[in-house]
């Protein structure tokens, strides 16, 4: 922008004024005053609708789940592979049906595959779940009803190694966007949902396994919240005041529970390991919830960043600033 | 398909007297429908409120008051940006939103799918999903028209030049032009906005001559196209997917304890 003329001569006067004086984070320029069009939104609020938290959830829960199944397959932990592959069957089967009714057209899902777009991560998640869905649901049919073994080898190596990117790339998708707390926060949304999904996915094959077999399942969910928790903690601390939703409204309150429960249920299911299972029950249930409040909290924050203009045009202003700084002829 | 030049808007908003005839125009010809429910916004001569999809033009009424001038109006006429780097055709899974001949950005409701994910993605909150039909819609800069030789419905009906449409680099010259000789009659605050092709949509095929401050129409000082930052965010998602995998395999180190 080629911005000329006398601007900050009336900055006091036009425009909503708003906020106090603040200074914006990785920036020396405290911003005089925040002006904008009678305070409305720059940008537009996501249109997404509840079934994309959810599918955020089952999506990380399913695609973590295959892993878990492959590793526990591969070790020979046939018991644990059973619990983890019907999850992961189980994740996928729920998961498509979320994004399908969310779609406006729902009777246009196969559009998503019509192209493979590099630059779209609803594109490449897309192709991501098609190749993975049917395998993990293949897998989980194939363990239960003891047919088609060999078939069965390949849909778990299919499902098992795409796991992890059937997990993370929702963090991407909505990394993606204009939305100030998600866009900057772009290193840090896979890792939190890749913590959050691991967390998941070892707390569901604790549920689901007895103890004795679930010794990796523990492990599993106990590190998973641990990189949910640290993940979390850097991306709040990264973004700085744009971070603000994290602890405001709704998305605050979620926070909150989410990092509660994470925390709570792995202390739970460490102490309780092989021989308290009550405890370690108990433990696994907080952190699928505490999980699920991650992802909400990740959507709900998406909101609340959008609405305010603030947290668009402060940025951006300081980044001009810093721009005018370095070349003071433009 | 053979590309011409590529076609735009220079929105001139120093002339623009608010009289909304492009809004009309937009609306009968493009037939876009109702957008809500007939209101003012309860801040000045506002309407439509927002650019949304059903709102492909939306005028904005600022109101100044200034210690040594008195009042000024600001009126604006805001439009679809048709951006170099625009994030929402980028981001579109289905290839519903493509470039045209003439270098603009237009959704083919044939193929979308109402997926949204264009709505958060545009850094100008332009384009929006009409939720009684499921798909996103927005200013198309009148493509039927353009194919036929015509001008926008909304630069045709613009009683006072305000909206100008044009070849893109006629346009810039042009507006260059105006900028200087409003700085010459003493109207400092003249500005170009969105003309500068190393900016972070890579310049847009609709710009405008503001007089303060982009915030002050409700557009962003310094907008980014989302898609800038992809090789750093799928690379996160990468190490992410690879920190995933090494914890599922340190899970299993442990034996079966």
């Amino acid at each position: 922008m080629s911005a000329s003329g006398s601007a900050d001569g009336d900055r006091r006067n036009g425009g909503r004024r708003g906020g106090p004086v603040r200074r914006v984070r990785g920036s020396m320029v405290p911003e005089a005053e925040f002006r904008s069009y009678y305070g409305r939104p720059i940008l537009k609020e996501p249109v997404w609708t509840w079934e994309i938290p959810w599918y955020f959830f089952t999506g990380g829960l399913a695609g973590a789940s295959a892993s878990l199944g492959l590793g526990a397959r591969l070790s020979g932990n046939h018991r644990l592979a059973r619990s983890a592959w019907t999850v992961a069957g189980a994740g996928v089967t729920a998961g498509v049906p979320l994004l399908v009714s969310d779609l406006g057209r729902p009777e246009r899902f196969p559009y998503m595959l019509r192209m493979f777009k590099v630059t779209s991560p609803l594109s490449v998640g897309s192709w991501i779940l098609a190749a993975t869905g049917p395998a993990a649901a293949g897998a989980a049919v194939s363990d239960l009803l003891g047919i088609f073994p060999r078939l069965r080898r390949v849909a778990e190596a299919v499902a098992g190694l795409l796991g992890p990117a059937l997990a993370t790339y929702t963090g991407t998708l909505v990394a993606d966007t204009a939305v100030p707390v998600w866009h900057e926060a772009g290193r840090e949304l896979p890792f939190v949902f890749a913590g959050s999904a691991a967390a998941s996915a070892g707390a569901a094959a604790v549920l689901s396994t007895p103890a004795a077999h679930a010794g990796p399942a523990r492990r599993l969910a106990v590190t998973g919240a641990l990189l949910e928790l640290g993940a979390a903690q850097a991306m709040e601390r990264h973004l700085g005041e744009l971070g603000e939703p994290y602890h405001q409204g709704p998305a605050g309150r979620l926070a909150r529970l989410a990092k509660t429960c994470t925390a709570a249920g792995a202390g739970l299911v460490a102490v309780g390991g092989r021989r308290r299972r009550g405890l370690a029950v108990t433990g696994a249930a907080l952190v699928l919830a505490g999980s699920a409040c991650e992802r909400w909290a990740v959507y709900k924050a998406g909101f609340q960043s959008a609405r305010d203009p603030r947290y668009v045009v402060e940025p951006q202003r300081a980044r001009l600033a810093e721009r005018q700084r370095q070349q003071p002829e433009h | 398909m053979t590309a011409g030049p590529r076609m735009g808007f220079f929105t001139d908003t120093s002339v623009c007297i608010g009289c909304k005839a492009c809004e009309v125009a937009c609306k009968e010809w493009n037939m876009v429908p109702q957008d809500g429910p007939l209101r003012l916004s309860g801040t000045s001569y506002d309407n439509t409120g927002a650019l949304g999809a059903s709102t492909w033009r939306h005028v904005a009424f600022v109101e100044q008051q200034r210690d040594d001038q008195g009042l000024r109006w600001l009126m604006s006429s805001d439009v679809c940006k048709h951006c170099s780097s625009a994030a929402c055709l980028e981001v579109c899974p289905t290839g519903a939103l493509f470039r045209t001949e003439f270098g603009t950005v237009v959704v083919q409701a044939d193929v979308c799918n109402g997926c949204g994910y264009c709505v958060p993605a545009c850094p100008f909150g332009v384009i929006d999903r009409r939720e009684d039909d499921g798909r996103a819609f927005k200013c198309t800069l009148c493509y039927d028209r353009l194919r036929d030789g015509l001008e926008p419905a909304c630069a045709k009906a613009c009683p006072t030049d305000s909206i100008q449409f044009g070849e893109l680099d006629e346009l810039h010259e042009r507006a260059r032009r105006r900028v200087d000789s409003l700085h010459e009659a003493g109207v400092a605050d003249a500005r170009l906005y969105l003309e500068d092709e190393g900016d972070g949509i890579g310049g847009a095929g609709a710009f405008f001559l503001l007089l303060d401050e982009p915030e002050v129409y409700g557009l962003p000082p310094d907008p980014v196209s989302t898609t800038r930052d992809l090789p750093t965010l799928w690379r996160a998602a990468a190490l992410a997917a690879g920190t995933l995998a090494v914890a599922v395999a340190a899970a299993f180190a442990g034996g079966r304890r």
